[in-house]
């Protein structure tokens, strides 16, 4: 009686996970598999017809345009991002005086909703009008015709995305505050100075986070989709910042190809996980978890 | 030595007096713009304040295209978003906690493969469940309609559970155990100890669900259809795949609509913001 009451107990904190676990994860997950070997419109019931979806992608121009595309902006913004944020915080962590008043300086841009975030960077980045190439006419730089460019559209993008780095700011940040100070101290003594410190106390406490934000990170842009979407619809010009999500996207609900882009959901997720194994193998001998 | 670490302290304020202009330039431009006649926005080199503050202009763009439409598109989509915001944080929390602390408190058989699951389906990207959703809403008739966008936020997120779970395992059993042993059941031991304890935690999941909700595009753009149901971040989009390109100061003057109420919003809980980054941070 007491162990079929405590399982009803149980049953009454968990039951939404479970239902939503099922109804709103598992199962779209295998039925998504499925629908990746299947020529399936949504509007019809789909069609079993086996690798013919991954076969096709293989050859198809698009595809590969958008994983490199992809590839590009996460090769330059995650970097981009990293040394941003991480040295920031690092000047922010020296003890000068407003730092709270900085990181919320830093922060703020974190804080601009996605789309309102492209809008305002499609007026800076404006070829005539743009504040930018004016502020750029000041150092005596003539100033690329940025979204209308198609080899400047994706650095356009890696731009607006770093200035949204804030939030890594503050998680860094937070981080090096628990940094004990006995450790500098240590330091101290053996005579180390700015640079020895933190490439010998500072990098090894926070490396659990670097990695952290990094496979975030890596999530993060292999998704990119909002800012492109609204900052340079169908990646135009000549497709350079059509994005992987984008075409996967215009697969599904605009060419209603529910089967493709669920094969190309897969490969993304396989992606995905491929390189967070190698991230988090790569750096297995150099991030330090406390109490190991 | 002191000299030395002066000229240090000068520059390093340097860099982030510097880095500070850089980050909020943009948004001073954003709230320049919006303010200025239209032919203001057009002069090259730019004009950097308006000469007068046009307030107009955020009537304009909140109101274009009302004779049309025959109701306030950005009152609409406002409307859209506080209801949506709503609804899905009030079933965030409660869901959340609820499950997080049916993690936390019971040993079941299964509990440790249950939470492996949870936390390795963080790892799925959405787009894998999009298509499989989208076909499941719209068999339910739910396309076109607010409930693919806040009914799942009533089943969990393994995220949240994750986050909430972690933070009661930090609450000492005694606590509910000896009301427990007074006769009071789980359920209201949860709700009258342990919940006002953590409300620090909670409200860290309120705001970021809350924030989800107003930034969410995706979601908006796959299931909903009809631009009376659109919310903020669609319907700016949408203004500006519309108007784009010529009457900036009015779209800056939407945008500014659309971030602002944030940012107040982060005045207001600036702890929990950072106290919520720290812990999504700490998980690594």
């Amino acid at each position: 009686m007491a162990k079929r009451k405590t399982a009803l107990t149980v049953l009454a904190f968990i039951s939404p996970w479970l239902l939503g676990l099922g109804v709103f994860t598992l199962y779209p997950v295998v039925a998504s598999f499925y629908y990746s070997l299947c020529d399936y419109s949504v509007l019809q019931p789909a069609r079993f017809i086996g690798a013919a979806n991954y076969a096709d992608l293989m050859s198809d121009e698009v595809f590969w345009q958008g994983l490199r595309n992809t590839a590009y902006y996460a090769a330059f913004a995650l970097p981009l991002g990293l040394i941003v944020s991480l040295g920031l915080a690092l000047l922010l962590n020296t003890g000068v005086r407003g730092m709270a008043l900085y990181r919320t300086f830093f922060f703020l841009p974190a804080l601009v909703p996605l789309v309102a975030l492209a809008v305002l960077w499609l007026w800076i980045f404006n070829g005539e009008q743009g504040v930018l190439n004016y502020l750029l006419s000041l150092l005596g730089v003539r100033g690329p015709g940025w979204l209308a460019d198609p080899r400047w559209t994706k650095p356009a993008l890696v731009i607006a995305g770093t200035w949204g780095v804030g939030q890594a700011i503050v998680i860094y940040l937070a981080r090096l505050q628990d940094v004990p100070v006995h450790l500098y101290e240590a330091a101290d003594l053996d005579g180390a100075g700015w640079w020895a410190k933190i490439r010998h106390v500072t990098l090894p406490m926070i490396s659990p986070v670097i990695l952290f934000n990094l496979i975030m990170g890596i999530i993060g842009t292999l998704q990119y989709f909002t800012v492109p979407y609204v900052m340079t619809p169908q990646g135009q010009p000549a497709r350079a910042a059509y994005f992987y999500i984008m075409y996967l996207y215009d697969n599904a609900f605009v060419y209603l190809k529910m089967g493709y882009a669920s094969a190309m959901a897969w490969i993304l997720f396989v992606i995905i996980v491929a390189l967070t194994a190698l991230a988090l193998r790569l750096t297995a001998r150099h991030v330090h978890y406390e109490g190991q | 030595m002191k000299a030395r670490n002066t000229v240090a302290h000068t520059a390093i304020h340097a860099v982030l007096g510097l880095g500070s202009l850089v980050f909020l330039f943009p948004l001073l431009w954003m709230i320049s713009t919006s303010l200025k006649p239209i032919e203001e926005t057009m002069r090259v080199p730019p004009q950097w304040l308006p000469s007068h503050f046009l307030w107009r202009n955020y009537y304009d763009a909140v109101m274009y295209g009302h004779k049309i439409l025959g109701y306030i598109p950005f009152l609409e989509y406002a409307k859209n978003t506080l209801l949506l915001a709503a609804l899905g944080v009030t079933g965030t929390v409660l869901a959340n906690a609820l499950v997080a602390y049916g993690f936390a408190r019971f040993r079941f058989r299964g509990r440790e493969a249950l939470f492996g699951v949870t936390l390795a389906t963080m790892m799925i990207p959405f787009p894998v469940l999009m298509v499989p959703l989208f076909g499941l809403f719209r068999g339910l008739g739910w396309i076109g309609t607010f409930k693919p966008l806040w009914i799942p936020a009533w089943f969990g997120s393994a995220f949240n559970i994750f986050l909430l779970r972690q933070f009661f395992l930090t609450i000492p059993r005694d606590l509910t155990d000896a009301a427990i042993v007074d006769g009071c059941s789980e359920l209201a031991a949860f709700r009258h100890i342990i919940v006002p304890l953590s409300k620090p935690a909670l409200a860290v999941v309120a705001l970021f669900h809350f924030l989800y909700a107003w930034n969410d595009f995706l979601g908006p753009l796959i299931y909903l259809t009809d631009q009376k149901m659109f919310t903020l971040s669609l319907g700016l989009q949408f203004y500006q795949s519309q108007h784009g390109g010529t009457e900036w100061n009015l779209l800056m003057a939407a945008a500014t609509m659309v971030v602002l109420p944030i940012i107040v919003l982060f005045f207001f809980t600036q702890r929990t913001f950072i106290q919520g980054i720290a812990i999504t941070g700490l998980k690594g």
